[in-house]
């Protein structure tokens, strides 16, 4: 790997800026095919109601309708699956009930798909959703887990009883209890995490097609994966076999995990193109976004930590109670378990932890992954947990975490994970140097000179990324393998085609994985272009999610260079006449080795393509496939300091500094790199001081628009400082580990650490995300008596 | 939204017909507050009527001790005024803060006062200035003007075409900002004008502008931040959200009254 100005390591510029900036993007919405209709999604605008019936009568006869369908035409269709099976304590299978693309029966939260309206226009369609009269007979709602779990609780499915999907548990009890008994400390913390709504600024939308030449369906979908879409919808929903039904998901205007679920209305679509034999088209405004997006978080958790008297974690043990909204939706069920609870162990020798989580159905959106998935919420507490221990036990909080870090790799945690390479001092001590913690005090002092309120904020963490192996996934519950494919073709004349099962959605892919390619094979970078995102050209492919795509879709690319090289050795040992062990590449040439005799890649191609001296067996072509499964998951961890300042008389929290030290494994460009950890401590951010989601008692979301949600504008945040202490996953060639979700794993309890350590001279020792103004008005109250 | 039909005059007597002729007729300013209600339907108009092309709306005039400005002067225009950041820089200031960027360029002060939001800034700049409403066929004192959420006193066909600001000796204007919508919580200006001694308070009360006489009489004794910083407002009829309630509202009244008379040097 050369590192030349395109290759491995350079901030070379995205390739598909161009083509965002200059309004040339290709998004779902951009999509209009020959003859299409307009489907209006009718949502329930009540949580919880038996449907005494749907007289659609007045909208079919409203100028363009075409057709209007409900839950009952579409009875025999399968339910929208979920993609992880999770076992409870006692053995038994999770609860799974049913879920109706359209409502069947009832409805079950505000935004669940109750009809579509199909016109010659969206409007027509819109108009005519309002003529669609449904007979609501309004049930009481669970519009929280406090509400689920409550007695006499009013029942979300028929088929979960007190409301409960699993009661599930990771780690030993008994060790964990017995580390507590013989413990000099217990510390003990009740944290919230807070829901939230992902707000990608490209709604979902979708464009259906059915061609009745070839019987093929044809959706194109905001998806992060579209491969996996293509699975649930064609094996589950519809019944359709792979080879008849092509997923494209084309530019996608952001994720975060919002759009890793295969949903309701992509089955509804595909569905209704296949009924009227004509492409139907939907795209979600804003408003149904807030209450049709699968939502994050939303858990209760109350944690112990056991230590001796010298500081040394001796045992964690964890109880957590988890929202999952109204169905199980595909990821739903494994992010507060999965993801979560084998992250206790974070980069701590705590040698025995316990993590039990019971979640429950409410009449809410369904919850599924939202940037770092799980492992923000075990984060999250575990660093508030450690924080508390340090002023419990009145030791300095950056030395409680540096005595109990891991140091020896591989490391095997008591919680499932391996973790394989790191250095936690390193990013810890680089982070204390960029934040100047030493400096503080003075910092401290000048504000409240001012008549401010200065904290500073640590939290120490790892994280699990590109989740794997296949193998192990499985034998957890997951229904799908969870490796990636990567086809690197080069064309005749020396060009060359990539082909990913990743989707890229804002990561920059496109110039990341030409990056490699190009250093790999001596090309230039802008000979070398990346296709992902239709199922009819990829091979296959799980998506992007999970911080995965370098390490597991990046490594299956270099896979496949691998074999492009080892291929094209044979054809250049021919035409030099000599021995392919004896060829050489490096910077796009085949040489035979200690002279100067030479094939170029280019040449080697062409031969490949055109045969006429080839050699005898050799297949023509030089395109090459490979399907890599992770040895093991990849374990990024790094040291958040976050600075703030609050104003006392209006508990505003101005957030002064955030410095991230990180280890993500190799850089394969930096720039892209700082972007992802920009856009990740932004939402972290975000989570920490502005973003809550609400229902009201009754299930109706108070927060449901731009008027009352507060998302984080650049004015809101500081320049960031952004720091790398490399060390190399041990398990992929690529030494990659994984970027995505850095800055919204660590930064949370690093903000709330900040909060609370400057409200502490003003007698404040709690706080809850968001700490929003008023909250942090009414702490400082609260503690002034 | 529901289907309606655009009208687009080139003089107030036209604008005034189109008005008399539609059975439910709204004027649409810069649409700020009025197409985002359309969406939701919760405002279905037969007819727009845009002043866009009303001429002589959008002129800034100093009268001397007054500068009165176009009801179709954007927030952006307001703020940018070398008229208005010379006589009255407290409302330049005011109009910079209001919304975001694309708000404040296609916002208009008239728009703004008609719709007499409970959360809009101008309102209270009007009453604390003591400003007059001018619309095709009368003059209206603020102090008459604002009657409530989202009421005011104009007839169903009457055109707002300037606001009048009498210059005050000093004035300031503080803000805490719904930080999801950037809509007033508590937006106090402070006035010291030909009115009088004024505190004017928008954002905070459900019934919309309010003044603070027990406030106003104590900058009368003397004019410092310390004199206001002990008065506290009723926690009655005060709006509560989200983001924040009675008594977290009924607080920042205070400190945003205390800043802004400090604010006026």
């Amino acid at each position: 790997m050369s590192g030349n100005g395109t290759g491995i390591g350079a901030s070379v510029k995205r390739k598909e800026d161009q083509r965002f900036l200059t309004g040339r993007g290709r998004y779902t919405d951009d999509i209009n095919l020959h003859g299409q209709l307009y489907g209006y999604i009718l949502r329930s605008p009540v949580a919880h109601a038996s449907i005494g019936g749907i007289d659609t009568g007045a909208a079919m006869a409203a100028p363009g309708v075409h057709a209007v369908f409900t839950g009952k035409d579409m009875e025999g269709v399968g339910g929208i699956p979920t993609g992880w099976l999770i076992h409870s304590k006692d053995g038994s299978a999770m609860v799974e009930p049913p879920h109706p693309a359209l409502a069947l029966g009832k409805v079950r939260y505000v935004g669940d798909c109750v009809a579509i309206v199909v016109a010659d226009t969206m409007e027509q369609a819109k108009s005519a959703a309002n003529l669609v009269d449904v007979d609501y007979q309004e049930l009481p709602a669970v519009a929280s887990i406090e509400a689920a779990e409550a007695e006499g609780a009013a029942q979300v499915h028929d088929e979960a009883p007190d409301n409960v999907c699993y009661d599930w548990e990771v780690g030993d009890k008994a060790a964990t209890d017995a580390a507590f008994e013989g413990a000099d400390h217990v510390v003990s913390i009740d944290v919230v995490n807070n829901r939230l709504i992902p707000n990608a600024i490209e709604p979902r939308a979708a464009i259906a097609n059915f061609d009745p030449a070839t019987d093929e369906y044809t959706l194109y979908t905001t998806s992060q994966n579209p491969h996996l879409v293509r699975l649930l919808l064609g094996a589950f929903v519809l019944g359709l076999p792979e080879h008849k039904l092509r997923i494209v998901a084309p530019d996608v205007g952001g994720g975060f995990g919002s759009k890793i679920p295969h949903y309701a209305e992509e089955a509804i679509l595909t569905w209704t193109a296949g009924q009227l034999g004509r492409p139907v088209k939907w795209t979600c405004e804003r408003i149904d976004a807030f209450k049709s997006d699968t939502h994050g978080r939303d858990h209760i958790s109350t944690a112990k930590l056991a230590l001796d008297a010298d500081g040394n974690f001796l045992g964690l043990h964890v109880s957590t109670k988890a929202n999952l909204g109204a169905y199980l939706s595909t990821f739903a069920t494994c992010v507060p378990t999965y993801l979560y609870g084998i992250l206790f162990a974070g980069p701590y020798t705590t040698p025995a932890v316990y993590c039990e989580v019971k979640s429950f159905f409410t009449n809410t959106v369904p919850v599924d992954a939202l940037r770092g998935a799980g492992r923000p919420e075990a984060t999250y507490l575990l660093e508030r947990l450690v924080e508390k221990a340090a002023r419990e036990l009145g030791m300095d909080r950056v030395e409680i975490r540096r005595k109990n870090f891991v140091r020896e790799f591989p490391y095997q945690t008591p919680v499932a994970l391996q973790y394989d390479q790191g250095d936690y001092d390193a990013t810890l001590d680089l982070a204390l140097a960029a934040a100047d913690w030493d400096g503080f005090e003075a910092r401290r002092a000048e504000a409240a000179a001012r008549g401010k309120c200065r904290g500073i904020g640590i939290s120490t963490f790892i994280e699990a990324c590109g989740i794997a192996p296949s193998a192990v996934v499985g034998s957890l519950g997951a229904r799908a393998g969870l490796y990636e494919s990567g086809s690197v073709r080069v064309h005749p004349t020396g060009s060359i085609s990539v082909f990913t099962g990743t989707h890229s959605h804002g990561q920059g892919h496109e110039t990341t994985f030409a990056q490699i390619v190009s250093d790999m094979l001596g090309v230039d970078f802008n000979a070398v272009d990346v296709v992902h995102g239709d199922s009819a050209k990829i091979p296959f492919g799980m998506g992007t999610y999970g911080s995965r795509s370098l390490a597991v879709g990046g490594t299956a690319i270099y896979l496949a260079v691998e074999k492009v090289i080892e291929k094209g050795k044979k054809i250049a040992a021919h035409l030099l006449e000599a021995s392919a062990e004896d060829i050489e590449f490096e910077n796009g040439s085949f040489t035979v080795a200690g002279t100067d005799r030479s094939k170029s890649l280019g040449e080697v191609a062409l031969t490949a393509y055109v045969p006429h001296n080839y050699p005898a067996g050799l297949e023509p072509g030089l395109e090459e496939t490979a399907f890599y499964d992770p040895l093991n998951f990849t374990f990024p961890a790094g040291t958040h300091i976050v600075e703030v300042e609050v104003d006392p008389e209006t508990g505003e929290v101005d957030l002064v500094a955030v410095t991230g030290s990180d280890d993500v494994g190799r850089i394969i460009n930096p720039m892209i790199v700082a972007g992802q950890l920009h856009g990740g401590l932004a939402h972290g951010i975000g989570q920490a001081l502005m973003e809550e989601c609400r229902y009201q008692e009754d299930g109706q979301l108070e927060t449901g628009s731009y008027m009352n949600y507060t998302m984080p504008r650049a004015a809101d945040l500081p320049s960031f400082s952004i720091n790398h202490n490399t060390t190399h996953c041990t398990h992929n060639p690529l030494g990659a580990k994984g970027v995505g979700e850095v800055g919204s794993i660590g930064v949370p309890p690093a903000v709330i650490n900040a909060v609370i350590d400057a409200l502490r001279p003003l007698g404040v020792d709690d706080m809850t995300m968001p700490a929003t103004s008023q909250r942090v008005w009414q702490a400082i109250q609260h503690a002034q008596g | 939204m529901n289907d309606f039909t655009y009208h687009a005059p080139t003089s107030m007597d036209e604008a005034l017909g189109a008005l008399r002729g539609a059975e439910g007729g709204k004027v649409i300013a810069g649409g700020q507050s009025l197409l985002p209600i359309m969406k939701l339907n919760l405002a279905m108009p037969s007819d727009l009527v845009s002043l866009a092309g009303v001429p002589g709306l959008a002129d800034i005039a100093d009268g001397g001790d007054s500068v009165t400005v176009g009801a179709m002067c954007t927030h952006a225009q307001v703020a940018a005024s070398a008229i208005v950041q010379g006589r009255i820089p407290a409302l330049a200031a005011m109009a910079d803060g209001i919304g975001d960027a694309q708000v404040r360029n296609a916002g208009t002060i008239g728009g703004s006062v008609a719709h007499n939001d409970p959360a809009a800034d101008y309102p209270a700049a009007c009453v604390a200035l003591g400003a007059t409403i001018v619309t095709d066929r009368r003059e209206i004192s603020a102090d008459d003007f604002f009657r409530g959420m989202f009421m005011t006193p104009l007839e169903e066909d009457e055109v707002i075409t300037a606001v009048r600001f009498p210059v005050p000796a000093r004035a300031a204007y503080a803000k805490f900002a719904n930080p999801a919508s950037k809509y007033a919580i508590a937006g106090v200006m402070v006035a010291d004008g030909p009115a009088g001694m004024r505190v004017a308070v928008t954002g905070a009360s459900g019934d919309g502008v309010f003044r603070v006489a027990a406030m106003e009489a104590a900058l009368g004794d003397s004019f410092s931040g310390d004199a206001v910083a002990g008065i506290s407002v009723s926690t009655d009829g005060m709006l509560s959200d989200t983001a924040a309630g009675a008594e977290y509202r009924a607080h920042l009244v205070t400190v945003m009254a205390r800043r802004a008379v400090e604010a006026c040097g």
